[in-house]
């Protein structure tokens, strides 16, 4: 199976290194793989480091983190040759880097596939930041390229209102609201193994999570797309269904990217959605699960 | 021991005596540069005539090269101009898509190992009416072994299907702005952007790192500096690995090495904190034909590639505002802690809006660390306005133009890229002089062919491809010309003192020249035959290298 890839993109300040903390941090076993690009110091937190091996850090509960500077790729091939293999790459684009041009590059590369692009707006200056002299249009680029937007430091603004309205106007992507880059990794992550929304305090009533059998063969493909429409707004669905042969596939879907793959006979069958407990429509899901079903099996 | 030579003419770029008939040098230094009695007074000397019907001048200073050009040319040349190798063969330009491919069968025919990649470079459809290159095309050279032609921008490569399929890309289904499909669903061959070419162009014998020389490509390279007059060369982005520099430090060290090899320290991979101490330690573990110590910064991308960053009204054809490279908070931090430190930094600018965040940054830096004959220096900057090299000057910059880019791809620019008004105005020689930026011209080696004379010619003619005068205003004279590529290049690199003209004191580099660029008319300056050089007083006759 091809080692799944996060991009972390945003521009300067807006917490990408914070989050990536917070998702070592709650890593919960996954053997997470960052890769940094940043000028300054190397940004994981102290107490989470192990052992520090040239380029490579080791980080408490099997995660490392090594620095790029312009060969991602040789860096990624790196990786793919760590034993044990990571389970899942995070990478923290470089504040002027376009994450979708980043994505490409991924998708090219044997062994990878990207899982989606985050990408971090500070509540704070994201409208300072959209009219900066230099940057303004490259931060602008950043957020429409974003599959899951991440407003960060909302705890920061008096008027979060207008401050997401104005992000929302930059982007087709899912807003979600943070503070100190605390998002569950299940949000974030594909390969995380667990569905529960560790993580922030509010977590429990910002977003819903909802399992939904998956026994009676489906089509993958109708599946995942329809965990990625617009309609139903999530923020991120996976799990493993079988079609009318009982060939099992993994479903994939982060916000509007909706990918499938073949997995194991033995995967175990079933969806999770999770999504903002004020747009989650629990019966839409529902029904939508069910157009996908392949009724003559 | 003296040796004194005699020249037909000897032009020194010194004022005071600008024309002299003998050069005295010991120990390579030039102890005097006058006439024979005038030298006699130093003592016993012997007389070496053997340039008395040649023309000596200043070694020549190229302030922006990559001495990767000499690995380069280990790959098949598909360029559309006539260029020398380092070995004095010159391969003819090739004008046809299969010209290309003939070129590269006669490479392919060569290699015994059935396995090896077949790499070749420089190939340039622009002058082919932008004629497309298959991978089927490709594929008629060889089916198995993986074959990759870099295009001469540097911004897109064509492939065949073996290169592909090794890579993994010979597949239905890949979505990549960049890679574009035939009918059949599976890519053409042609791959744009870094981005599309990197995870490639590996399978196809190019380096990864393509900053990189290797130990026969630096041995090549001083030889294409001697063929071209050249005695102090820069490679302006090297990452001097603990691997590369003692590799240089021995090939410049060989008492037969030629030149004098400027490489400046790529900023990217370690943190402002780690390059400034890098470059403290190699500045102590440089020597007379290995200068190290100096930092490279990148801002932003290419013209031709649509990748510079620009100003309004932005491109010409309404391209998308190009990419940076680099964050105002690291080009910054760089620049304080240089400046801090007394480090020397040039900064790679193609956009004027990559110049202006330059100009705004060095301003911004300044006043925390009021550095005194800092010489920063922009490289490239090729769009710069009037108002910017009047920023340059206040903020004690320097510039290297990049003269060469006129010719080559000048008319690109007039149709396409920034129309007639800022082609025109595009590396504004003119311009940088009148307001007082100390100024060099280059040819960015490997991206065009070295030679110092040509580059000269470009300033002074401003001739296009296709034979237009483009930017009248902006012509340099010939004296000016021979300036910036002598003492300008030299100021530009802090080695002014050392290098750039013939006089007592100072390295005895020399360019030796059949013609004098001064009495040619300027339409023919590229035309000046090159003996050879004397570099540090040792003499290199290109016939013999």
């Amino acid at each position: 199976m091809s080692l799944p890839v996060t991009i972390i993109g945003g521009y300067l300040g807006a917490g990408k290194t914070t989050l990536v903390n917070h998702l070592l941090r709650h890593a919960n076993g996954l053997r997470i793989a960052v890769l940094v690009n940043e000028f300054g110091t190397l940004p994981i937190d102290a107490d989470l480091i192990e052992a520090e091996d040239g380029q490579m850090i080791s980080i408490a509960g099997g995660c490392v983190c090594c620095a790029y500077g312009d060969d991602m790729a040789a860096a990624m091939m790196d990786l793919l040759a760590l034993d044990p293999r990571p389970d899942h790459v995070v990478l923290e684009a470089s504040g002027v880097a376009l994450p979708a041009s980043i994505a490409g590059t991924v998708s090219l590369l044997q062994g990878f596939s990207v899982d989606g692009i985050v990408v971090l707006a500070d509540a704070e200056t994201a409208q300072k930041n959209a009219n900066h002299k230099f940057m303004g249009d490259t931060v602008t680029r950043q957020l429409s390229q974003a599959d899951l937007v991440v407003l960060n430091k909302t705890d920061l603004v008096q008027d979060l209102g207008a401050v997401t309205g104005f992000v929302a106007t930059q982007t087709q992507a899912t807003v979600i609201r943070a503070t100190q880059g605390q998002v569950p990794p299940t949000v974030l992550l594909q390969s995380f193994p667990d569905t529960t929304l560790s993580g922030p305090a509010h977590a429990a009533s910002y977003y819903r999570t909802l399992a939904l059998p998956a026994d009676p063969p489906m089509d993958p493909q109708t599946v995942a797309k329809a965990l990625a429409g617009a309609d139903l707004n999530l923020l991120r669905a996976k799990g493993f269904v079988q079609d009318a042969s009982g060939q099992r596939y993994a479903i994939q879907c982060v916000a509007r990217r909706a990918a499938y793959e073949k997995a194991a006979p033995d995967a175990p069958l079933g969806l999770v959605a999770i999504g903002l407990s004020d747009t989650f429509d629990e019966p839409k899901i529902r029904a939508a699960l069910i157009t996908a079903t392949l009724i003559d099996a | 021991m003296i040796t004194i030579y005699s020249a037909r003419k000897i032009i020194t770029m010194n004022p005071a005596r600008p024309e002299v008939t003998h050069v005295a040098v010991r120990d390579g230094i030039i102890v005097g540069a006058g006439s024979i009695k005038e030298l006699e007074g130093f003592g016993d000397y012997s007389l070496d005539e053997r340039f008395a019907d040649k023309v000596l001048m200043p070694g020549f200073v190229e302030g922006h090269a990559h001495t990767m050009e000499g690995s380069l040319w280990s790959h098949t040349y598909c360029g559309w101009f006539d260029r020398t190798d380092p070995n004095g063969k010159v391969w003819s330009g090739v004008k046809t898509i299969d010209g290309v491919l003939e070129r590269l069968r006669e490479a392919e025919a060569n290699i015994t190992d059935p396995d090896a990649p077949l790499p070749g470079w420089q190939l340039d459809p622009i002058y082919m009416d932008n004629a497309k290159v298959t991978r089927q095309q490709l594929d008629t050279v060889s089916e198995t072994r993986p074959i990759g032609v870099m295009h001469a921008s540097g911004h897109i490569m064509n492939f065949n299907s073996k290169a592909l399929e090794m890579a993994g890309l010979l597949k239905p289904g890949i979505n990549h702005p960049g890679i574009p499909l035939g009918a059949d669903g599976l890519p053409t061959g042609e791959l744009r952007g870094p981005d599309a070419y990197l995870p490639v162009a590996p399978y196809t014998g190019f380096s990864r790192d393509a900053l990189s020389v290797d130990e026969d490509g630096l041995r090549a390279f001083g030889k294409l500096c001697v063929r071209t007059g050249t005695t102090t060369i820069t490679d302006l982005a090297a990452r001097l690995t603990e691997n590369a520099v003692p590799m240089m430090l021995r090939v410049t060290g060989d008492p037969k090495y030629p030149a004098r090899v400027v490489p400046l320290r790529f900023f990217l991979g370690v943190t402002p904190e780690e390059l400034i101490d890098h470059v403290t330690e190699l500045a102590d573990q440089s020597t007379d034909r290995l200068r190290m110590g100096k930092i490279k910064v990148v801002a932003d991308g290419s013209i031709q590639g649509f990748s510079a960053r620009m100003r309004a009204p932005g491109y010409y054809n309404g391209a998308e505002n190009g990419l940076w490279y680099i964050t105002p908070d690291h080009m910054a931090e760089i620049y304080e802690k240089a400046l801090a430190s007394g480090i020397h930094v040039h900064t790679h600018t193609n956009g004027d809006q990559a110049t202006e965040l330059v100009l705004d940054t060095m301003e911004a830096a300044l006043r925390k660390h009021p550095g005194f004959d800092h010489r920063f220096t922009i490289q490239h900057c090729q769009l710069a306005d009037a108002a910017q090299f009047r920023r340059m000057a206040k903020l004690g910059m320097c510039v290297n133009l990049f003269a060469n880019h006129h010719f080559y791809w000048g008319d690109e620019h007039y149709n396409l890229t920034v129309g007639p008004e800022r082609a025109e105005r595009m590396n504004a020689c003119r311009t940088a002089l009148d307001s007082g930026v100390p100024m060099a011209i280059h040819s960015d080696a490997p991206v065009t062919p070295l030679g110092p004379l040509f580059t000269a010619w470009c300033a002074v003619n401003r001739i296009t491809a296709s034979g237009r005068t483009q930017g009248e205003y902006e012509k340099i004279t010939v004296g000016e010309a021979l300036y910036a590529i002598t003492l300008g290049a030299a100021y530009t690199l802090h080695l002014d003192g050392e290098v750039g003209s013939i006089e007592a004191g100072k390295k005895a580099d020399f360019a030796v020249l059949e013609d004098d660029p001064t009495e040619m008319a300027p339409d023919a300056l590229k035309d000046v035959g090159v003996w050879g050089t004397v570099q540090g007083g040792r003499i290199f006759a290109a016939a013999d290298l």
